[in-house]
This record gives C-alpha cells, structure tokens and sequence, in this order.
C-alpha cells in the first residue's frame, strides 16, 4: 500500500467510522423513542366508537413526535461536527499537554527536531506539545497536517537523546503524512460520546419505566417481537463502548507497522527509531498522563499493560499496538537490507 | 471512425492529466530547492555569533576558527554567482569545517558548560540537519519528477512538452565531504 492509497483509505475509514456513529445515535434514539415514549407509528390503532357516531383511530403510538430520535441525532451530529472542529483541543486536553516551552533547552531541541522532520517530509511544520508525565510516550492529533500537533510527554524529552527523539518524531510525522491523525483524532472523540451516552442509557434504563412495551398485554405479537427488539437495543448500548474500542484498536494497530517504516524513510536511520522503541520498552510504567480513550494514537501502549507483548487471538483483539518486539525486528530487517544494498 | 475519436479523446485526456502533474511536480522541485537556499542561508547568518562565542576558550585552534570563517565568505560569494556546482563545493567544504569545529569543541569541557555556547551547538545541530533534510526532501522530489518523465509513454511526450530531467543534489566528485574523516586516536 503506498502512501496515496493509505491517505485515500483514511480519508474513506473517517467517512465511514461518522456514518456508523451516526447511525449508532439514530438506533439509540429509535429506540429510547420506542421503549420510553412510546411512539410506534406502526401500530395498528383501535378505533373506538365516538359518541357522535363514528370511529375514530385511538393512537396506540404514544406520542407523534420522536422526539428521542431527534434529540439523538442532532446530538450525534453535533458530536460528529465537533470531534472535526474541536477534537484536536479536546484531546490534548484529556492529556493535560502544554506547548512546549522554546526557553527550555531539552524542549527547545524537541521543537527543533519537530521543525527538521518537517523539512523531511516536505510539510508545514507542526505545534509541539509537551505532557506532563516521566513515562515514555508520544503521539500526533490533528485533523489535517497544516493543523496537526505532535505531543510527547516529560520523560520521553528527558531521556531519548536526539537521533532516538528524531525516530519518534518522524513516526509521528508519517502518521501527519498519511492522514492516520484525522481518522484517529475523530475516533478518540467519538468514543468519549459513545461511552458517554451508552453510561447514560444505561443508568436510564436502570432507574427508568420500561413498563409501557414488556409488560404491556396488548398485542401478543407486539409483545414477543419488542421483547427481542429490546434486548437487541440494550445489548447494542451495553457494548458500544467495548466495540467501539475494539475497532479503534484494529485500526490503530494495522498502522504502527506502516508509520515505523515510513518515519524511517524520513530520517534514513532505522536504528534510532529501533533505540528509542527500546527505551519505550524499558520503561514498563504506565502513562498515566494519558487515558485510555487516546491509547490508540500513541506510539506505544500508554496502559504498559503486557497484553501488548503477546501474540495470538485476545492480544490481536485487544492490543491497541502490535507487540513492540515485531516492530524492533521488522526495523532491524530494514537497516539491514539498507546497510547490504549500501554496501 | 467513432471508435478512433474515443481513443483519441482518452489519450489527449490521459496526456493532459499528467502534464498537469509534471507541472505541479516542477514547482514543487523548485519550492524544495528554495527551501535549501533558505536554511543554507540560515547557516551564513549563524556563523559570526558561533565564532564570536567560542573564540575565547578555543584560542588554541585558531586554524579551526579561521577556516570555518573563510569557507562561510566563500560558500557566500559562491551563493551570489549563482553557479550551482560552485555553490554546492564551496557549502560542501563549509559543512566539512563545521564538522571540525564542533568534534573540536568536545574537548573543551568549559565550552560544554556554557549556556550560550549550548543554545548556539544546538541550534547548529539544528540548522545542519535541516540542510541535510531539506537536500534528502529536495532529491526525493527529483527523482519522482524524472522518473515521470522517463517512463514509458510519457518519454515520449516529456521533451516535447518543454520538460527537462532536474539535476539531483549531489556533491562534487573532489568535494571533501567524500573523503573519509581521519580519526587521530594519538595521545
């Protein structure tokens, strides 16, 4: 895949990831509608005999307007059009970042860094955000490149020296470069909305009256197929949040490999790439600067959890990273059939 | 008859298609050459303040000194002709003399603890990398222009269209940046 088709696939993946949350909102609407409110415009309606001598259709539909199924919408929307607008901002605000500081001497050289990996790649030059945090880590948002940010925390400042902070920059830049920081910024955002109305159904449905569909004796037909209806609805609430994370985490995975070689095509230098992975690697402690709804835009898994180490089915399902160890290899593999080819 | 104007309908469209993008490539190898006039122009305004503040520690190395000063004068007067292969020997034996100076300066442990001698150390880092960078971009974008060219229906179309192979960034064959730096392990 090279790099237009990657871009062209991005940009496709950001479209359809808007579209399903969406429609995840509309569902959710539909049903909250259906279940709480009562409004079924395909019920058959009773007519009952008017004293004034004709039939009149009774609405069995509850209410005529859905107005839970607007309200979801205009909300999904407005979160859709939000994780575009402000979802650069809001990410570096989960983390806390800051902008670094050109004062400081080892921030100083991060900017310069950011500044000389742009010259590489033929970009506008990105902000340089520092978090807050002695743990290793790194990542870029944004929504396009001539909006993009590159953060990193404290420690990774402090204790890469400068060819290992080149690497990681320019893996961040390619993820700039391929457009991965659109679809990863819009993702992030919209978990947090999917977690976050998926809570609150939850806790409705806890406290709520739900008696209007289940225990309601009209229609036996009704009954039965709300029933399903309702356990499929509340399944779907239930595990968004855990789905959602499980395809951002596919997403995420498949295009660590993918930025590793590209950032070191930037820098012609796969080894510092390779040195700085290990000192990322070293320092297992958990990042806790940075939550898990921005894990997958890291360079590394920010929860040091040792899922990432494994292999097999459950860590293909829930590592947000292929394991570091299959990306040092597959860098050394490169610089050692640069150095033949060299030679 | 309707068949012939189709073909040629879709290959005046085809030709149109990548002349278009020729186009945009020349002007991106002429933006990407601009890019390293400007840092290389970066690296003559940073020199002066660099000599000034390491000239008092660094006495003893003179020689060092003087050298990096006169291949800045003659890297500028080179910029000024405007003849490339000048320009690219003359900024070649600069960078050699930088190179120097900065292995040099290790020795002295009083220039490494200096703030302002630092900043500037980094900030010549910084200004040699993005040269380095700026060129690898530079050639990049050549060889992407060339190769379009080159290939097959296109070489037959490239020259009459007006475009011409850019030349890749390289150095001179005697430029001193080829030669091998020797290390003097001597104590």
């Amino acid at each position: 895949m090279n790099i237009y088709e990657q871009q062209a696939s991005n940009r496709r993946m950001t479209a359809g990831i808007m579209a399903v949350f969406i429609g995840f909102f509309l569902a959710i609407g539909l049903g909250f509608d259906f279940f709480y409110l009562n409004f079924n415009p395909g019920a058959v309606p009773e007519y009952k005999l008017k004293p004034a001598g004709y039939y009149e259709a009774q609405g069995s539909g509850g209410g005529n307007v859905p107005y839970g199924t607007i309200g979801a919408l205009l909300f999904g929307l407005g979160m859709a059009a939000n994780s575009v607008f402000n979802g650069t901002g809001m990410v570096l605000r989960s983390t806390k970042a800051r902008r670094a500081a050109p004062q400081n001497e080892k921030e100083k050289r991060f900017l310069n860094v950011v500044e000389e990996m742009a010259t590489a790649a033929g970009l506008p030059v990105p902000q340089g955000y520092i978090i807050p945090d002695p743990d290793l880590n790194a990542f870029a948002a944004g929504i396009n490149p001539s909006k993009a940010v590159i953060a990193v925390t404290e420690g990774l400042v402090k204790s890469l020296n400068r060819e290992e902070l080149q690497g990681v920059v320019a893996h961040e830049m390619s993820h700039i470069r391929n457009y991965d920081i659109r679809l990863m910024t819009v993702t992030a955002t919209l978990m947090g909305a999917i977690a976050l109305i998926s809570d609150f159904s939850g806790r409705s449905m806890r406290y709520g009256r739900r008696s209007s569909v289940i225990a309601s004796s009209r229609g036996s037909d009704r009954k039965s197929g709300g029933g399903l209806f309702f356990i499929v609805w509340l399944l779907l609430v239930l595990l968004a949040p855990l789905i959602s994370r499980i395809l951002a985490m596919a997403i995420s995975r498949q295009r660590e490999f993918l930025a590793d070689a590209s950032g070191a095509e930037l820098t012609r230098n796969p080894l510092a790439l390779v040195s700085a992975l290990e000192k990322i690697r070293g320092a297992i402690m958990p990042t806790r600067a940075i939550n898990n709804g921005v894990a997958h835009m890291c360079i590394a898994d920010p929860r040091g959890s040792l899922i990432e180490e494994k292999t097999g089915f459950t860590a293909d399902l829930l590592a947000t990273h292929p394991p570091l160890e299959k990306r040092i290899l597959a860098l050394k593999v490169m610089s050692y059939q640069a150095g033949k080819s060299a030679a | 008859m309707a068949i012939a104007i189709i073909v040629l309908v879709v290959v005046g469209l085809g030709i149109v298609m990548v002349f278009n993008s020729l186009v945009g490539l020349r002007n991106q190898v002429l933006n990407a050459f601009r890019q390293i006039d400007v840092q290389l122009k970066r690296r003559h305004d940073l020199i002066p303040n660099l000599v000034e503040s390491v000239k008092g520690e660094m006495k003893f190395e003179k020689e060092t000194l003087e050298r990096v000063v006169q291949a800045r004068a003659a890297a500028m007067s080179a910029g000024q002709g405007g003849n490339m292969t000048e320009v690219m020997a003359k900024e070649g034996m600069l960078t050699q003399a930088l190179g120097r100076l900065m292995a040099i300066s290790e020795n002295y442990p009083n220039l490494k603890a200096n703030e302002a001698v630092k900043t500037l150390m980094e900030e010549l880092t910084h200004t040699e990398n993005q040269i380095s960078f700026s060129r690898q971009f530079y050639n990049d974008v050549v060889t992407k222009f060339n190769t379009k060219q080159q290939v097959f229906p296109m070489n037959l179309f490239a020259s009459v269209l007006g475009f011409t192979a850019s030349a890749l960034w390289e150095l001179p064959i005697d430029s001193p940046e080829r030669e091998t730096p020797k290390v003097n392990l001597a104590v």
